[in-house]
């Protein structure tokens, strides 16, 4: 079976050859052949389980939920195509883009889901390792190689952690799952902070890459930050000091309570200095020269991957939005919340809004699937990504084209203008689908969506993120956002708590519950009273966590509670 | 219960002596507090330990070279720290002598545990070796190193798995 070396055809991903294809297909029958000794019982619901989770599939409320994985959020507009068939062919028509860059089909039959794995696998695509207690699929920033403010393209070294997390002999049955996240920015979109292990890049003397390594950062019922346990990991090094730091997770992390089992409890309870010494020792005693990231190697997996040839007449293609931006108020708007500083002149990465105003958050049909595909071929070379904000980026899209492009999106339901606003809120499934949910999210933050939709008002409000979980596992990230909200079981009632103050960035803070849980409408007249409160109590320029910061909680708790 | 090694099933001539038991004769597979009886009692048989889940491997540092056999735990498949005790014992201490495993795990991780150096698989009454060998040849490239020595295959971490 010899490897190919045709040149990789899709922009912005690593392109399969036919060893890859080979390995993905003998994982397919492998499962088929899990299902069939589930079925004929050879298998107990009790080891299936973490056979299926590895591949994706959970057992919700009402029926399987298949998790497909998009490495680093990327997808080739083929790919999309694929992703359309499977909700069309095999589900309601629609999937739901998760907040670590993957999609959900939430009615799967157990039976189909060999077939489901096997298009999958035609289209280079998978799900392995989007559940169980493993090295989950790796996340990065939706702007990836295409921010003017990146020092460093971390697809390559994503890529190459997907790669050896893949089927990880050693790292297969953690205590619980392990979360990787890794940024080539000064601005960090990628929540790196509250990953198990967050990776900042960037470049080093010699031109390798060198990475800031945080440990220990995650939501769920412990809302922690995570710590810096190495400033300038050389590139070399970093699939050696990953197996340090897994292996002494697997050997140390907790497994007599799954609430205590994370990475970031372990390294709370032997603190920072003691958890590096362990790391340190470890990565010391390990045969490095095997674990050895040569730079033929990075540039192998580099070679994979299809740059865009950038054409536009930069300052053309600028002067003619400029002209458009004047003419048309509502398109400027748009352009000024959903669009990103490219690193090519005359270049802008685009946010598509998966939030229409009372949708739900991240739900996309198979036909706007396939319109996104059409579109991403159209105007950025055929390359989607889907974002942990539960948005897709077109990455690269030329300035003169936006109108055009805004036009379309607008036509079919995709062209609102509220990337980073109060609508374009993140909520996870909630109690409509999980199994673990003590409230429905979906409602609450449709009827949130609705509240703030007008566009002058959302404009007048600016930066704010509104998070949403549905129960204290905080899939939507609440502890996160500048405001969340958390379902609760309150006496048999679904209510909700709210956090204020949460923040994901270089400057990551966890939110703090303000008071007991409210009913739904409540709740969202409490949130609007919130931000009222803001509005009047800001100082010029200051964005709402700003606000919240200076004041502390007391006026907006004061404000929450005020019964007319 | 029948044990696995090399792909067949094979004889096994160890002896596995409890806690408060004397110490036969022949090779015995001792629990670690014990081992340094078992070190100094020149027996003419081999010599093993056991090591439970919680053990560290580093407690058998000073021991390893007069040992011939490792028998790790899986109180339950979902408990992989004996992966890492394997790959530790192997990679870290360079134990050549055999690794074995007891207790509760799957087909469907015979692969992994022969990547991370076990060589010895102590499996339940009656399993279909059919099963086994099916789990061994089913995937035939992994992506990343491990302690066996494998064949490359192009680039990056890229190896063949030989069944």
């Amino acid at each position: 079976m010899p490897h190919s070396s045709q040149p990789p055809a899709d922009v912005g991903r690593y392109a399969y050859d036919t060893v890859d294809r080979t390995f993905l297909k003998q994982r397919v029958e492998q499962f088929r052949d899990q299902v069939q000794r589930r079925i004929s019982g050879a298998l107990s619901e009790d080891e299936f389980k973490p056979l299926r989770l590895m591949n994706g599939l959970y057992l919700q409320l009402h029926a399987y939920m298949l998790r497909v994985a998009i490495p680093y959020g990327i997808v080739s507009a083929a790919q999309m195509r694929t992703l359309a068939l499977i909700a069309r062919r095999y589900d309601r028509d629609y999937g739901h883009f998760t907040t670590r860059q993957n999609i959900q089909f939430n009615w799967i039959r157990l039976e189909d889901t060999p077939d489901i794995l096997n298009i999958l696998a035609d289209a280079e695509m998978h799900a392995i390792q989007t559940s169980g207690n493993c090295i989950r699929n790796v996340t990065s920033d939706q702007f990836a190689g295409a921010a003017r403010d990146e020092v460093l393209d971390p697809r390559v070294h994503a890529e190459i952690l997907r790669q050896w997390s893949t089927l990880h002999p050693e790292f297969t049955f953690l205590p619980r799952k392990f979360k990787i996240a890794i940024s080539g920015s000064a601005q960090d979109r990628v929540a790196a902070r509250f990953h198990d292990i967050g990776l900042l890049a960037r470049k080093g003397d010699n031109g390798r890459a060198v990475f800031e390594v945080y440990v220990g950062g995650g939501l769920g019922r412990t809302p922690i930050i995570g710590v810096k346990l190495r400033d300038d990991l050389p590139e070399e090094d970093l699939i050696a000091y990953l197996e340090a730091v897994l292996r002494v997770y697997n050997a140390y992390g907790r497994r007599d309570n799954i609430y205590k089992a994370r990475i970031k409890i372990l390294v709370q309870a032997l603190g920072l200095g003691a958890f590096r010494d362990q790391v340190n020792a470890e990565f010391m005693a390990m045969d490095r020269s095997r674990y050895r990231l040569q730079p033929q190697v990075v540039a192998a997996i580099r070679a994979r991957f299809a740059t865009p040839v950038f054409a536009a007449d930069a300052a053309a293609s600028s002067a003619q939005l400029a002209t458009q931006t004047k003419a048309d108020p509502a398109f400027a708007a748009w352009v000024g919340t959903n669009t990103h500083p490219h690193q090519q002149d005359g270049y802008c990465s685009v946010t598509i809004s998966c939030k229409p105003s009372g949708g739900i958050p991240g739900d996309v049909t198979s036909a706007q699937m396939d319109l996104l595909a059409d579109l991403a071929e159209q105007y950025s070379f055929g390359e989607l990504r889907i974002t942990h904000l539960q948005n897709v980026v077109f990455g690269h899209v030329r300035k003169d084209q936006l109108f055009a492009l805004w036009q379309v999106l607008t036509a079919h339901g995709l062209g609102t203008a509220n990337v980073g606003m109060i609508t374009d809120i993140i909520a996870c499934p909630g109690l409509d689908y999980c199994a673990l949910a003590n409230a429905r999210s979906i409602p609450i933050a449709q009827k949130l969506s609705q509240r703030f939709s007008n566009a002058a008002l959302q404009h007048e409000i600016g930066a704010l993120r509104l998070n949403i979980s549905g129960c204290i596992n905080a899939c939507g990230h609440h502890h996160a956002g500048h405001i969340g909200i958390l379902g609760v079981d309150k006496r048999g009632e679904e209510a909700f708590q709210i956090t204020l103050g949460g923040n994901s960035g270089e400057d990551a803070s966890i939110g703090q519950i303000i008071g007991s849980a409210m009913s739904e409408d409540e709740t969202v007249d409490a949130i609007a009273r919130i931000v009222d409160t803001y509005l009047v109590q800001r100082k010029p320029g200051e964005r709402f966590i700003e606000t919240c910061r200076r004041l502390g909680a007391a006026p907006f708790k004061d404000a929450a509670y005020a019964t007319a | 219960m029948p044990l696995l090694e090399n792909g067949q099933i094979v004889q096994d001539g160890w002896t596995l002596v409890q806690d408060d038991q004397p110490l036969p004769d022949g090779d015995i597979l001792l629990p670690l507090s014990r081992l340094s009886e078992g070190l100094g009692c020149n027996g003419n048989g081999r010599l093993g330990v056991v090591l439970k889940p919680d053990e560290q491997v580093d407690a058998l540092k000073e021991a390893l070279p007069r040992l011939a056999l490792v028998s790790l735990h899986f109180p339950i498949f979902r408990d992989g720290r004996a992966f890492t005790q394997a790959r530790s014992l192997r990679e870290h201490l360079h134990f050549t002598g055999d690794v074995r495993v007891t207790g509760h795990f799957l087909p469907d991780q015979y692969e992994f545990l022969l990547r991370c150096g076990v060589s010895q698989l102590v499996l339940p009454d009656q399993s279909d070796l059919a099963v086994w060998h099916k789990a061994h040849e089913r995937i035939t490239i992994a992506y990343q190193p491990s302690v066996l020595t494998e064949r490359a295959e192009g680039f990056a971490f890229r190896r063949f798995l030989s069944p």
